[in-house]
């Protein structure tokens, strides 16, 4: 980005702005260490592993995310809706890169398949073990970044109209969920005891696709264009 | 079995299904069904008074609760009316231009975002219900598309991102104090010290940046005025109020153990600088929509200067009084600016360009928008019978008894300056001789400006004890 | 000096000199950046909340920086988005 505005300011200047920071960050350290002194001795720890049973999941930060707090998690999946929104809505997609020598293309042969393997063992495992659906989306769309950076100019999305869909299947899914426990009368995002897991795995599933597709479309960085090769 | 709580919980889903829906099928549009979600939730607190709802079935402080009284649900209706206004006046705005299709999704987005902030209960669900609020603003501003629109809302993004990191380190800091995010919890637990004080102090100063209070003020006229004018309305009637709103919340109900005089003083004294300053920039802006958001600026700081004066009662009927001012305020402002920035839109759209100087006959070609814009000038100067001078008088009158005298020329000099920009656009627009042909030339974008405007005028000020009973208060 | 503190330390120490960047440098690249060394600096402190000894940690820390993480990820990527478009060639048509 711009780097001509790189200049270096007068020596005093630049105090005038480390100075109250350097104060800022000493007071904050001061604070920090006064709210540990006075912390209590349980936060929300014990609560959280003492209700995983009724969970639906045995990871207990898959329970806080989806279950616990899974409004949460629902507004933060608009949050990446209203990114890609806004993204698309700037315009159409810079040029891409030019198509991969074959060192490139050997290497994205390889690494590809596995990303997308990884990613579903991710989504599964995530109910019981480090993992989860925004796990699962990340790697999935670093195997997207790679096909990006390898020349494909739609980074090995599907058609702009799936992509949209895809992308609101995620906020969809758990919405509809949401609202589907309220009208049975439970409440929402109120999930019964053994329906949870199922419930969990089918949210987290439609999340994973969703973030996947948000995020290597919002790398793309615009509209997808149809471009002569 | 649907129960008054479930309003809460539907507040929010309606409008976000309504976005998904229209994020997926750009050719139709379900905005109708989103003010009738919030219509819900203002009945619900009108007959059950406060509600809560534990979502998820895990009450708090595992789960997250969602919680509505007088106030939010006085704040969810202002949604809801402004809302439909501008959805209205937005569907005959956008009929030409290709950027239609990202609106709609984003402006739902941005809906849901707001029900969502007026009835949220925890502190970490209220830091993401504002990034979801700066992001659907900031990308929605810069539909607007010209390279003014793109700067200055980068930079609102980048400011209100600043908010938000702080307001999160707070967030951090009363995790690590006390051990729970939600807003009841934390209002038991919080005792004097400098962890609560400080925590109060950046989650206030996260808020400031949003709210545009002086001197942080700097982003809000570039944003505000080269966004499309749909986007104006929303981004100053309603974003910057969520800001605001917050802050009350914050002050007197939570950390009611910590604030001090002083720090309610300072308070004060910013908000009394932004009413000069914003009045008398708008004054001397050359554009109408810069007009319109100097004067934001302007409100704002009518807000704050209540913090003052709330703090030197003590709690009881007249605090309640008092709040009740606050809230009529800001809402004839939520009514009577979406109105202004609605007209302003009509005209530029005619005019080609929004320079006062050269509005000249508006009031033959627009003579509803022209007169919408007059009586949103009303609400926004204070005369009677709008909400807005009834909410001024109480200002002035507690100033005087409380023996806090020094806010009042600020006051009176904002009223002033008030009037003198209505009345510069107000002339430039009567320029020729007002022989109308037709009252409204184009009834979808003009309507919701002239019926907003009344409302800030004539309903909020002859209506004002049905929003007291609402508050709560006798 | 016990572990969280020293660790939560160290991220509001991110947090102040990301700070410094965000006001002292003008490039909306270094912004950004700056931006994301201030989300890592209050995430580093929740993480450091989390730590309880032998006992397994605090989950609810974690699941709020998972979510703080995809928060800036957003935003940024608008950012960067809107940046990219100021450097295109002037487009003054617009609504």
């Amino acid at each position: 980005m711009d780097s001509q505005h790189f200049s270096v300011p007068p020596r005093w200047s630049a105090w005038l702005l480390v100075l109250p920071l350097v104060a800022l960050t000493l007071w904050l350290l001061w604070i920090f260490h006064v709210a540990l002194a006075q912390s209590p001795d349980e936060r929300l720890a014990e609560r959280a592993l003492a209700a995983l049973p009724e969970s639906g999941v045995t990871n207990p930060v898959t329970a806080v995310l989806l279950n616990y707090r899974g409004y949460d998690t629902l507004l933060e999946l608009a949050v990446l809706l209203a990114a890609f929104l806004g993204v698309w809505a700037l315009g159409e997609a810079p040029r891409g890169f030019a198509p991969a020598g074959p060192a490139l293309r050997g290497m994205i042969a390889a690494v590809v398949p596995l990303a997308l393997t990884v990613g579903g063992y991710l989504l599964w495992v995530g109910g019981h073990a480090p993992g989860g659906a925004f796990q699962a989306g990340a790697v999935l769309a670093a195997g997207g970044v790679l096909l990006h950076l390898g020349g494909d100019p739609r980074a090995g999305l599907p058609a702009p109209d799936t992509q949209r869909a895809l992308a609101t299947l995620g906020v969809a899914v758990f919405t509809l969920v949401g609202v589907a426990t309220l009208a049975f009368g439970r409440g929402f995002l109120t999930y019964p005891v053994a329906g949870a897991k199922g419930l969990i795995l089918l949210i987290e599933s439609a999340a994973t696709l969703a973030i996947a597709v948000i995020l290597v479309a919002v790398y793309v960085g615009g509209h997808p264009v149809e471009r002569e090769r | 079995m649907m129960t008054p709580e479930s309003s809460l919980a539907l507040a929010v889903a309606v409008p976000l299904l309504g976005a998904l829906l229209t994020a997926a099928w750009p050719r139709g549009k379900r905005a109708s069904d989103a003010p009738a979600a919030g219509w819900w939730v203002v009945a619900a607190v009108w007959r059950h008074g406060t509600l809560r709802a534990e979502l998820g079935g895990w009450g708090a402080p595992l789960g997250i609760a969602l919680t509505a009284d007088g106030l939010s649900a006085a704040f969810v209706l202002l949604t809801a009316l402004v809302g439909a206004g501008i959805a209205v006046h937005a569907s005959g705005y956008f009929q030409h231009f290709a950027s239609a299709r990202y609106f709609w999704p984003l402006w739902l987005l941005l809906w849901t975002a707001l029900n969502a902030l007026w009835l949220a209960a925890d502190v970490f669900n209220l830091y993401v219900t504002l990034e979801l609020l700066g992001l659907s603003a900031a990308a929605l501003g810069a539909l607007g598309g010209t390279r003014a629109a793109l700067a200055a809302n980068l930079r609102y993004l980048l400011i209100g991102l600043l908010g938000s990191l702080t307001w999160l380190l707070g967030v951090a800091l009363l995790y690590a104090a006390y051990g729970t995010l939600d807003l009841r919890q934390l209002a038991a637990a919080i005792a004097p010290g400098p962890v609560a004080s400080a925590a109060l102090t950046l989650m206030i100063g996260g808020l400031a940046l949003k709210a545009a209070l002086f001197p942080l003020h700097f982003w809000l006229p570039p944003a505000h005025a080269s966004a499309p004018a749909p986007v104006s309305a929303v981004l100053s009637a309603l974003v910057v109020k969520a800001a605001v709103y917050l802050a009350l919340r914050l002050w007197y109900e939570h950390f009611a153990a910590v604030i001090t005089p002083v720090a309610a003083a300072l308070l004060g004294a910013l908000g009394a600088a932004a009413v000069l300053w914003g009045s008398w920039r708008a004054l001397r802006a050359v554009r109408l929509k810069l007009l319109a958001a100097y004067s934001t600026v302007a409100q704002i700081g009518y807000l704050f200067l209540f913090f003052p004066l709330l703090q030197a009662l003590p709690a009881g009927a007249e605090r309640e009084r008092l709040l009740g001012a606050l809230v009529l305020m800001a809402l004839s402002h939520g009514f009577a600016k979406a109105s202004l920035f609605l007209a302003a839109g009509s005209i530029q759209h005619h005019a080609g360009h929004d320079r006062i100087d050269e509005l000249g006959g508006t009031a033959q070609h627009l003579p509803a928008t022209t007169f919408a814009f007059g009586l949103a000038g009303t609400a926004l100067i204070g005369l009677p019978p709008s909400g807005a001078f009834l909410g001024k008088w109480l200002l002035l009158e507690n100033a005087l008894r409380a023996g806090q005298w020094w806010w009042v020329p600020p006051m009176l000099a904002g009223s002033l300056l008030a009037a003198g920009y209505v009345f510069r656009v107000l002339s430039r627009a009567f320029n020729r001789e007002p022989t109308p042909r037709h009252f409204v030339t184009a009834a979808r974008t003009e309507l919701p400006a002239l019926a907003l405007a009344s409302v800030a005028t004539l309903a909020l000020g002859l209506g004002a004890q049905w929003l007291w009973r609402l508050l709560g208060i006798a | 000096m016990s572990a969280p503190f020293l660790y939560g330390s160290a991220g509001l120490i991110l947090f102040g000199l990301g700070l410094w960047s965000l006001l002292a440098h003008a490039p909306l690249l270094r912004k950004l950046i700056a931006f994301n060394i201030m989300g890592s600096g209050v995430f580093h402190i929740f993480i450091a909340l989390a730590e309880r000894g032998a006992r397994p940690p605090d989950p609810v820390p974690h699941a709020l920086v998972l979510t703080g993480i995809v928060v800036a990820v957003s935003a940024t990527a608008l950012a960067l988005a809107l940046g990219q478009r100021l450097e295109e060639p002037d487009d003054d048509t617009g609504i």
